[in-house]
């Protein structure tokens, strides 16, 4: 490549490669007027299995979320049964994922079956 | 769900710490992690121009939608087509979770300011075409997209995860496509062989400049966002290709193109650099009638994104 075009490109795009210099990523530079508000989409993914949360997506109301999940999550029988909600009316335990929330779990060791020396010649166990 | 921001200094240090251990770790980032702004930014610049690629993606390929040669090929094509819209939407998402927003990216895909890939800038002249996307650029898409359902953000892989599972579908069908057209009259084997003549280089190009022109490659590599080199993933590129072709039947267009028994992959040459880049600039055949196009698609649905949002207040 010619040294006047300093410019890094990387096959970052899943499609094709795409420049990596002078592309802007500030957020926030301009409000988000009049979109529609984020929704959590979660499929459960045949009877007998939990909902899990596959992304999330936008919508006018919640039965338009529910039609857009269907078209944009489960175009091939991913799923028997949808959820969607509001993403703003989600309360999550905290802002970093790793908390004294869950500290409380760490030294009760106990709670787990390991914890317990069996010998190996009881059956069954 | 909303991004934290860079913690005091003093608190930094021990952040810096965390964040560094996940990485070392292979595991994965999650959205209310601290994370370096460097990091944030550089996910946001890759999952947006991503999505902004699968969103433009549409439209080559769709413009043969009305002209397919059967009910079989048209339903397959618009299936396909639809599938590179979910693909934009699930990296739009992605995008989300860090905090950017979906009328911004979709602002700066139309003012220009963030691209997407060069390969969507070259016309749709046959139909043919349909066949050697399905077959080239999909096929580099998926050699770029496998590496990245390991990425360390995690939002980001498990969207590339759905993806490369439709990759597959998209391939196949382009490649049997072509396979069909090989087994018709001269002329259609003639199309097939001029259409490849004209996406090979293009497709090459996909993967990005040589590693040396490449000087983000290693910290995004470090930070495990990005998986492989842009030559690496040539290369890959390349070695798979070449025995599809023998058995299609069609000449790859590139004299420099032989195995290499030493290196137990193939040589081959280089594409045009100064094309690419020119096509990136926006000189391409297509840019500007892609971006035209999607602008016109945006302002055009301003009043049905309206009247749905009329129609939830009155319900609410
Ligand atoms: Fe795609
Ligand atoms: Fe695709």
């Amino acid at each position: 490549m010619p040294d006047s075009q300093p410019e890094d490109f990387a096959a970052d795009g899943g499609h094709g490669a795409v420049p990596l210099d002078g592309v802007p990523t500030a957020l926030g530079e301009q409000p988000p007027s009049g979109e529609w508000p984020l929704y959590e989409v979660f499929v459960r993914g045949k009877r007998g299995l939990n909902h899990v949360h596959v992304g999330s997506l936008h919508a006018a109301d919640d039965t338009m979320a529910v039609h857009h999940a269907r078209d944009v999550y489960t175009r091939r029988n991913e799923g028997v049964s949808i959820w969607v909600v509001r993403a703003d009316a989600i309360t999550a335990s905290s802002p970093d994922e790793k908390d004294p929330m869950f500290a409380p779990a760490g030294d009760k060791v106990y709670r787990h079956p390991t914890f317990y020396d069996i010998p190996d010649d009881v059956p069954h166990m | 769900m909303t991004v934290t921001d860079p913690a005091p200094d003093a608190a930094a240090a021990e952040l810096q710490e965390q964040f560094d251990a996940v990485i070392a770790r292979h595991d994965r980032v999650e959205p209310r992690d601290w994370m370096p702004e460097k990091y944030r930014a550089t996910l946001v610049r890759q999952i947006a121009q991503h999505a902004h690629s699968e969103i433009i993606g549409m439209q080559p390929e769709g413009n043969w939608i009305t002209r397919a040669p059967s009910l079989r090929r048209k339903a397959t094509l618009l299936a396909k087509v639809q599938d590179e819209a979910g693909h934009g939407l699930y990296l739009y998402s992605a995008a989300e979770t860090l905090g950017a927003s979906r009328g911004e990216l979709t602002e700066k895909l139309i003012s220009g300011k963030q691209k997407y890939s060069s390969i969507f800038n070259y016309p749709t002249l046959s139909y043919a075409d349909v066949g050697t996307i399905g077959w080239l650029v999909d096929g580099a898409a998926i050699c770029n997209q496998v590496p990245l359902c390991r990425t360390s953000y995690g939002p980001y892989g498990r969207s590339m995860i759905r993806i490369c599972k439709e990759e597959s579908f998209h391939q196949r069908q382009g490649y049997e496509l072509l396979m069909t057209m090989m087994r018709g009259t001269d002329e259609q084997r003639a199309m097939v062989q001029e259409s490849v003549d004209r996406f090979w280089w293009p497709a090459l190009m996909m993967f990005g400049p040589p590693d040396a022109d490449s000087p983000n490659t290693a910290q995004s590599m470090a930070w495990g966002i990005k998986r492989d080199t842009n030559d690496d993933l040539r290369q890959k590129f390349v070695d798979m290709s070449v025995p599809q072709a023998e058995r299609l039947g069609v000449t790859l267009p590139d004299p420099d193109l032989r195995w290499n028994a030493e290196r137990g992959a193939h040589d081959f040459g280089q594409p045009d650099w100064d094309e690419f880049m020119a096509v990136v600039k926006g000189g391409g055949p297509c840019n500007a009638e892609r971006i035209a196009h999607r602008k016109r698609a945006h302002d055009d649905g301003a009043w049905v994104r309206e009247a749905a949002s009329a129609f939830a207040a009155k319900g609410a």
